[in-house]
């Protein structure tokens, strides 16, 4: 597929969408797992053991990539809704929709790896601190945004009642990314950042990067399956969907 | 004929939904009475401590003023989007957004006002000391209203739904939370001597954000809900 020439706005349409999701599906597929499984190996084997925290800080390689995405992918999600509400577009909606699982199961791999880490770190489960409490907030509305969208019939309605509700949701994602400094909690602060350099070693830097492109790549495979079943489920069964060469569009009913 | 100003507009909405409330005043009286109610389960439950009941007096209360402003957000568009008053307020030369403000100000003071004039009374009942009822009736004026504003979008958006009673709630809990936290904390801090004064800041804060975005997003909802 060459890049010049093509019109990217056809992909806009289910039908056009349909067959290249299908396409990418497999690619971002495997990109996850290769990516995901060398930076595993990298975090729980090559990385050096912290002098402080022994072992027990490894769960951050899956814990800070999963915090980062549950809070991309609430913001992605938003802008699906928002771009779905501005212009009308039935994909957008769709792709907000396919998000949203995906979105809320990172926001509760975050807040179980945390207390996982939590509990021989800090003595306890779970503290009432800023950025747990608000981490807490988001899965709520990851909730809210499906359950509004289960709750009502009308499928357009459904659509734009929804992306409303994730928009005025957003306003969370930067007091959850802040909390850290604006309130002088148990949480520890940011370890990476983009102005001042990392205070970590180079390979767990490298793990975690490792693990948040893996995320990254299996939240698209995973999106992009979903949309196709929210595609499938929507136009029930139209001919089209029939032409693809993935297998799996029978199951999907 | 004479267009109404925007003023003029907002004023008719809050006068006559005001009307409407003192023609049902029962309503009214329920969400009152489930406030005191709630803030009287507590020591009941607990134990008359005066210590213990002075910590938990500012979370108590606020969460039940919460609870109470929740109950009553159900009326809000309920019985002019039944019998179809809210269809011709989309056709108004208004913009929407400002004859939603009107709706939940007559909310407000239906269902938020009482809450704050009742609340010195329930905070004695909890052994809070004089600065902090002042400042627990400050955050509740302060807050309140943002609850209203915010809860007019979950209105909206649950308008005519199966089961919108619990599915409000569960929209607009987690966008409460933040008032929850910084109008409890001016109490608290208060009553720990070391002032409220950042955390009331903060109320305002809110309070102006969701004055300045919340009636877009509830006339949005509402062009949804009656499209």
């Amino acid at each position: 597929m060459s890049v010049t020439g093509v019109n990217w706005l056809k992909y806009s349409s289910p039908q056009a969408f349909y067959p290249l999701a299908g396409r990418m599906i497999p690619w971002c597929a495997a990109a996850a797992s290769v990516v995901m499984g060398v930076g595993l190996y990298i975090g729980f084997f090559v990385a050096p053991t912290d002098f402080q925290q022994g072992e027990a800080y490894r769960i951050i390689f899956v814990h800070v990539p999963a915090a980062w995405m549950s809070m991309f992918l609430y913001v992605v999600m938003a802008v699906w809704a928002g771009l779905g509400l501005g212009l009308n577009a039935r994909l957008s909606f769709m792709m907000a929709q396919a998000i949203a699982p995906t979105g809320a199961m990172f926001t509760f791999l975050a807040l179980l790896t945390g207390a996982m880490w939590g509990k021989p770190t800090w003595g306890a489960w779970w503290v009432w601190d800023a950025r747990l409490t608000s981490e807490l907030i988001l899965l709520f509305q990851y909730a809210g945004v499906m359950l509004l969208r289960t709750s009502i019939d009308d499928l357009r309605r459904a659509d734009r009642a929804s992306a409303v509700f994730a928009l005025v949701g957003v306003v969370n994602v930067p007091i959850i990314y802040f909390s850290v400094r604006w309130w002088n909690t148990l949480h520890q602060g940011a370890s990476v950042s983009m102005t001042a350099g990392s205070k970590m070693a180079a390979t767990m830097l490298t793990a975690m990067l490792l693990m948040t492109v893996g995320f990254w790549m299996y939240s698209i495979a995973v999106t992009l399956a979903r949309v196709r079943c929210v595609m499938v489920e929507r136009e029930q069964l139209p001919a089209w969907s029939k032409q693809s060469p993935m297998p799996d569009v029978a199951e999907a009913r | 004929m004479n267009q109404p100003s925007m003023f003029e507009a907002l004023r008719g909405i809050i006068q006559r939904d005001l009307l409407l409330a003192m023609r049902r005043r029962s309503d009214v009286a329920m969400s009152v009475f489930f406030l005191v109610i709630v803030a009287s389960l507590f020591p009941l439950g607990v134990g008359p401590e005066p210590t213990v009941l002075r910590t938990i007096a500012p979370g108590v209360l606020w969460v039940a003023a919460l609870l109470a402003c929740l109950l009553s957000l159900g009326r809000v568009f309920t019985a002019d989007y039944l019998d179809g008053v809210l269809e011709q307020m989309l056709l108004v030369s208004q913009p929407l957004a400002v004859l939603v403000v009107g709706k939940v100000f007559a909310h407000w003071v239906i269902s938020g006002l009482p809450v704050v004039l009742l609340s010195p009374l329930l905070g004695l009942q909890f052994g809070l000391s004089g600065e902090s009822l002042g400042v627990l009736v400050l955050s509740l004026l302060l807050g309140t209203p943002t609850l209203s504003m915010i809860g007019g979008i979950g209105a909206a958006l649950v308008l005519g739904v199966r089961g919108s009673g619990l599915l409000v709630a569960l929209l607009v809990l987690p966008l409460y939370v933040p008032v929850l936290i910084f109008g409890a904390g001016a109490v608290t801090s208060s009553s720990a001597g070391i002032g409220g004064e950042a955390n009331l800041s903060l109320l305002g804060a809110c309070l102006v954000l969701s004055l300045f975005f919340a009636p877009w997003a509830t006339a949005a909802a509402l062009r949804i809900a009656l499209e």
